[in-house]
């Protein structure tokens, strides 16, 4: 299995009516990596992601799912293979966090089933992975954003799905929540999940991510490790505005700051 | 998140589902084969007793033990009991659980605890169909059984395919139109129910205003019997789309890339819901807000778990509908109250309460 690509998009495009929302964007994911999708808002990386998880079918190109053409899955064995975390879930009913754990066992459930000790026992594996075991008997209601997301992801893991898929999910966290899923993220990709994430914050994808993905206007502008993408060059040109690039002494990592109006203006100046 | 200001009523329910719902072993809270079958065996018990009951309590009383002897001459109690009070008491039985069932299925699919046969107009289109089958296939034993529910059903699915297409704004269902296109279509559909009233004869059009109002005035047996196998048919269809119905919690979206079939649900629970609503309102009128009061009480008591919820639902909205239906016979006297005002004057205030509570999250 493990030379089997989990997950390979080639010449893909989508619209929603007008104009391209996808334009030809091709793209793979090896087994056990950690990819980022970025780019500027309205770049299509939320679309991708919908086209690439099958709740929307791409208007031309090809996406394989462990070598096999996402068409020719069910929606139940396409959720047995991915698993997919939103940026925030709103539930209307007062489910159990157990219960929303266990709504992650639903693709390996048929008709009218209940969940077994099997499922409880995934179930349970999971939310002590996300550390939420502690509120298993809580109402999601009563939860807090990063405790929210973090039971969206035991659900996620209750699936057993080798793929994992994530659109920014931790928008609407603060930055100790934020980099604990990353953390999980990467623990998981460790253990051979692969994982594709959209993110917004460009540090956290130079941090985090083996290679990441630029999207700009639907189009793949560049793929790379973060060095060869995440630079000033690029995303002074992709993102229309002045950054400062750095290299972070304690990671490595790249780091992109933000510029007020005053040096942006010095800066193209100085650029003549 | 805001925190919650205690509420004595939820507070008190809350403390009673964690006694129903925890196991004995500290194990965490999800839904068991036995805790299914042990919450339906208790309600199905209470249901029972309250039928019993029903059929005791009237303008005339009724000696249970005289009314099952066969052989006395001149048995008031036997006729009372089998002729007028256990076709009627069934009748709001069957009624009650086929309109909590249609109003726990519709509030999972549309993920509005708000939504209810009556309210989101799915009952007026089920009446505009029984008055038109009525028109054209008029009333008697026969029709009572087959035209007028499936003309009653056929008016509920096409309100609902008509209120839920105008719900979609940009392809996501906004709670707020839902319940004015509700409002909207029930107008309109009484407005022609009347417009038909002014146009027929004077003695069917006084039958047609009645029953609008909601009326389980006794009928044959076989009619009841009919109705609640039709009931239970559409009942069972329902429960196979309850597990669906919990996972579409995490929205459309999610509840695809869980493996749920979205559009085939939303198919299977507008159909399953519309059959259980025309089936009942063309016996019996419009009883509003039991698809409101009881599947939202259950849900505070059991969870949210729709495997549960339905059948909980179903056993619980016979009950609400026998008592409802016996203060509706008892309460003025010797004159009767329909019991559609019994369920409206409760689910008035109820639905204020709900506003109140669930209105932020709901509009929000």
């Amino acid at each position: 299995m493990a030379h089997v690509i989990p997950l390979e998009a080639s010449g893909l495009h989508f619209s929603y009516g007008r104009g391209p929302v996808i334009d030809d964007v091709s793209l793979s994911l090896a087994p056990g990596e950690m990819l980022g999708v970025i780019g500027p808002n309205g770049s299509g990386k939320s679309t991708l992601l919908r086209l690439l998880s099958g709740v929307l079918r791409p208007s031309a190109g090809e996406i394989r799912v462990h070598g096999r053409a996402i068409a020719e899955y069910s929606r139940r064995d396409l959720a047995r293979a991915i698993a997919v975390v939103p940026q925030d879930t709103v539930i209307e009913f007062p489910f159990s966090v157990t219960e929303v754990v266990l709504m992650g066992r639903s693709p390996h459930l048929g008709g009218f089933a209940f969940e077994g000790d099997r499922d409880l026992e995934v179930a349970r594996r999971a939310m002590q992975r996300t550390g939420v075991l502690e509120l298993a008997e809580r109402s999601i209601h009563e939860l807090s954003g990063g405790e929210r997301q973090r039971v969206i992801l035991a659900r996620a893991l209750a699936q057993e799905a080798s793929l994992l898929l994530l659109d920014e999910p931790g928008a609407f966290l603060d930055i100790r929540h934020e980099v604990e899923i990353y953390d999980l993220l990467q623990a998981l990709q460790s253990e051979g999940k692969s994982v594709l994430t959209v993110l917004h914050d460009l540090n956290l994808a130079a941090l985090y991510c083996d290679r990441v993905a630029l999207l700009k206007a639907g189009r793949l502008v560049r793929i790379g490790t973060p060095a060869q993408v995440i630079t000033y060059s690029v995303l002074t040109e992709v993102y229309e505005t002045e950054v400062y690039v750095d290299v972070n002494d304690i990671t490595g990592a790249i780091n992109v700051l933000p510029l007020s109006r005053k040096y942006r203006e010095t800066l193209r100046r100085g650029r003549g | 998140m805001e925190s919650e200001k205690l509420d004595p009523v939820p507070f008190v329910l809350s403390k009673f589902r964690a006694f129903v719902i925890q196991s004995p072993n500290g194990a965490m809270p999800y839904l068991t084969w036995r805790r299914f079958v042990a919450v339906n065996v208790v309600l199905a018990a209470l249901l029972l007793a309250s039928i019993l009951l029903a059929c005791i309590i009237g303008s005339v009383h009724v000696d249970l033990l005289r009314a099952l002897q066969s052989g006395i001459a001149d048995n008031t109690d036997r006729v009372i009991l089998f002729q007028t009070r256990l076709p009627r008491v069934l009748l709001a039985a069957i009624v009650g659980a086929a309109l909590a069932t249609s109003g726990v299925a519709l509030q999972g699919l549309l993920r509005n605890p708000l939504a209810e046969p009556h309210l989101i107009g799915v009952s007026g289109g089920a009446a505009l169909g029984a008055v038109i089958g009525v028109i054209v296939g008029g009333r008697n034993a026969f029709t009572e059984t087959s035209v007028l529910p499936l003309a009653a059903a056929g008016g509920a699915l096409v309100s609902m395919a008509v209120i839920y297409r105008l719900s979609l704004v940009n392809g996501r269902l906004q709670p707020y139109v839902l319940l004015l296109a509700g409002v909207v279509y029930n107008a309109f559909a009484g407005a022609l129910i009347m417009c038909v009233n002014a146009i027929t004869d004077f003695y069917q059009a006084q039958g047609i205003l009645f029953w609008l109002m909601g009326n389980l005035a006794t009928q044959s047996y076989r009619l009841v019997a009919t109705i609640g196998v039709y009931t239970l048919l559409g009942a069972g269809w329902l429960l196979l789309q309850t597990r669906q119905l919990n996972v579409l919690s995490l929205g459309e979206e999610g509840a695809m890339q869980l493996g749920v079939d979205v559009d085939r649900t939303r198919r299977a629970t507008f159909l399953g819901a519309s059959f259980l609503v025309g089936a009942v309102v063309s016996v019996s009128g419009m009883i509003g807000f039991v698809g409101l009061i009881v599947p939202h009480v259950m849900r505070l008591i059991l969870g949210a778990d729709h495997r549960l919820l339905l059948p909980a639902s179903l056993l619980a909205g016979a009950m609400f509908l026998v008592w409802a239906d016996t203060v509706a016979r008892t309460a003025l006297g010797v004159v009767e109250i329909p019991v559609g005002v019994v369920t409206a004057l409760c689910g008035g205030p109820f639905f204020v309460y709900l506003l109140k509570r669930e209105g932020r999250r709901v509009f929000g």
